[in-house]
């Protein structure tokens, strides 16, 4: 047995007996690259996801709902901050991230590349696309990769507060005037299927879904986690006296599930080809904060290395 | 020019009488703007009474290839834990 | 006494809503995330300035009632407050200006013989403290930064320095509420307030622009063109949707 499938041997062990890896110990090229690439486009989701959900921020009707959520989204800086933070664990900088994200390289979460275009898309964003983000995100807690599981323990534990704000926005316009009422039911229109997408392909068609399991990166299938989101998410339409645009959702008793319609993937690659409907106004807001804010940096070091050398 | 601010470790005392916890990492140019970006990104949630920030490349780690030198002999040296001595039941106080 | 508490209040909700525009767009995460915090304080000292003026008024009147439904000339706040983002160095520079003299407002309101205002005055300040703290030091950095961020934040100065006396220069409103012992008398805070600015400006090795022309209106109701647009998008659905809850 070589060395290398020695260590890898150990590696898997470990894995499979839960123990948890942390940055400096011995592993696979394949899984850090894995990491970095998984941490960096969740990353990079947070910080682009700023974006539809700030584009309400100066519009909030209330006072209270402004200051929720721009809390929210000053929450997803700091997500996107720890989540950084996490793969530079790995030996890549922030800035290299950035970098990719910035030349269209990296990918990010494709429901960011819809427009929020009413109040209750606030509403919709934080119940639909948070409900789903959540149930991707609760299993990473346990993740093998030591930084990432920490980093989303705390994502988690200030998430909660995320989706019960969108869920309330939801209920007020529902159960509000019927001009509201008409605005919740258009957004969620608009946000089904897309916040369905958010799961990735369906499992037969996820290349790096097995090797992810294996490593214990990832918990549980794609279908799997899309078809608890759709359980629970029927239930709570119905709550809030909305309807789920989807003539083909019904209560199977065999199965113990919702049964739901098909998919339209070819919207979702054309998305990830950077033909949805914001790719362009996202990167560009990201490039334009990103190049504006050069000369701050540039101070900011200027001034730091100044004062280092007048009191070394 | 490269300009990334250097990288910190944040560690955070959360009530009083409490050790200070490792919490994070962030950037900043130095200890001032570190000690303020802490506070800016870790406590926004009441999580902390006290701050520490240390630069990252001042932290010395033990390699985990020396972890079985390093940890392994403390394994068998049950004698240094109480439920290692024998006492009678109806001794109390001990 | 209503007209005191909504300048006060006025002044807060429009530069935390001013501030609130850079959220997702700082020059760094770290950065964006410490705007975002005074946006929160300052949004927050307005609310409880509002909720008291609501009270006051009766009626059944709320905080958003004072925010969302009175129109350019019925607020009160100052006109730096509404001006323009600019560049990263004219936010700070007009954060600065105001947090030098919202620093000593909020010291000495707390001696304020309305017991609300005086605890809405005193957890105010701690939060007043960062933020001038956490501006100053970026005036300084910027100052003595690079050739590129000293000439911008010495622009900025330059260009809102004309809007600095009016934060110092009571309206009557004012000097009614320093005659029945609540409100600060802006003349005993005006050598402290300079005194903080010019010592931060030349530790930041910058130039101390020429006192000339002062603006003034905003205290009462004579705004810049800005607030108009910044009212337009804040209260639009209330306008769109009327009577409707949120």
């Amino acid at each position: 047995m070589t060395q290398l499938l020695q260590l890898e041997d150990r590696f898997q062990a470990r894995i499979d007996a839960e123990q948890k890896i942390e940055p400096k110990d011995w592993m696979p090229d394949a899984y850090r690259k894995t990491l970095i690439r998984q941490i960096s486009q969740h990353a990079h989701s947070e910080i682009v996801g700023m974006l539809p959900e700030g584009n309400w921020i100066t519009r909030a009707p209330s006072l209270r709902r402004k200051v929720a959520l721009l809390a929210k989204v000053q929450d997803e800086a700091g997500h996107g901050l720890y989540l950084y933070a996490a793969a530079e664990t790995l030996g890549v900088s922030r800035d290299q991230m950035y970098e990719e994200l910035h030349a269209g390289k990296a990918k990010y979460s494709s429901i960011f590349n819809y427009p929020t275009l009413s109040w209750a898309d606030i509403g919709a964003v934080g119940w639909l696309v948070d409900g789903a983000a959540i149930m991707n995100q609760v299993p990473l807690c346990k993740c093998s990769f030591g930084p990432y599981a920490r980093a989303m323990v705390r994502v988690c534990k200030e998430e909660s507060f995320h989706q019960r704000q969108g869920f309330e926005i939801m209920m007020t316009l529902a159960h509000g005037t019927p001009a509201q009422h008409k605005m919740a039911q258009e957004s969620l229109n608009r946000w089904w299927w897309p916040s369905m997408m958010m799961f990735g392909p369906n499992d037969d068609a996820s290349p790096h879904s097995a090797q992810s399991m294996r490593w214990k990166i990832k918990r549980y299938s794609n279908d799997d986690l899309r078809q608890k989101f759709v359980d629970v998410m029927a239930e709570q339409a119905a709550v809030l006296g909305l309807t789920i645009p989807d003539p083909d959702m019904h209560w199977n008793a065999d199965r113990g599930h919702y049964d739901f319609g098909t998919i339209d993937w070819k919207e979702f690659d054309e998305i990830l080809r950077g033909n949805g409907p914001c790719n362009k106004e996202r990167l560009d807001a990201r490039n334009k904060a990103w190049n504006d804010g050069a000369w701050v940096r540039e101070a900011a070091t200027a001034f730091a290395a100044k004062r280092k050398s007048a009191t070394a | 020019m490269n300009t990334e601010f250097p990288l910190w470790e944040v560690f955070i005392r959360s009530h009083g009488g409490l050790q200070h916890k490792h919490v994070g990492s962030l950037h900043a140019v130095d200890a001032t703007m570190a000690l303020e970006n802490a506070r800016d990104v870790y406590t926004r949630r009441q999580e902390g009474v006290s701050i520490w920030v240390v630069p990252s490349n001042a932290i010395t780690a033990s390699d985990p290839a020396d972890s079985d030198a390093f940890f392994e002999p403390a394994k068998d040296k049950i004698y240094r834990h109480p439920t290692f001595y024998q006492v009678p039941d109806n001794v109390k106080h001990m | 006494m209503q007209q005191y508490l909504l300048h006060i209040a006025d002044n807060a909700l429009i530069l935390g809503h001013r501030l609130s525009e850079w959220c997702g767009h700082g020059p760094a995460l770290e950065i964006d995330m410490a705007m975002t915090n005074i946006s929160l304080d300052l949004i927050g000292q307005a609310r409880n300035m509002y909720q008291y003026a609501a009270t006051l008024e009766g009626d059944g009147k709320t905080e958003d009632d004072l925010a969302y439904l009175r129109d350019v000339p019925e607020f009160r706040n100052v006109l730096l407050v509404e001006q323009v983002n600019g560049d990263f160095a004219n936010t700070i520079a007009r954060q600065f200006l105001f947090d030098t003299y919202h620093y000593f407002f909020q010291q000495q309101l707390c001696e304020s013989q309305d017991p609300q205002l005086a605890a809405m005055a005193e957890k105010s300040l701690k939060e007043v403290a960062y933020h001038l703290r956490w501006t100053s030091e970026w005036v300084i950095r910027l100052g003595d930064g690079t050739i590129e961020s000293k000439a911008r934040i010495q622009r900025a100065f330059q260009d809102l320095w004309s809007f600095r006396g009016e934060l110092l220069t009571p309206a009557l409103y004012e000097t009614e509420a320093v005659a029945a012992g609540v409100g600060v008398d802006l003349g005993a805070i005006k050598t402290a307030v300079e005194q903080k600015i010019f010592n931060v400006l030349d530790e930041a090795t910058l130039v101390r622009p020429t006192d000339g022309w002062m603006h003034a209106g905003g205290k009462t109701g004579r705004h810049s063109e800005h607030l108009g647009f910044i009212l337009a998008e804040m209260q639009f659905l209330q306008r769109a949707y009327p009577n409707a809850a949120w």
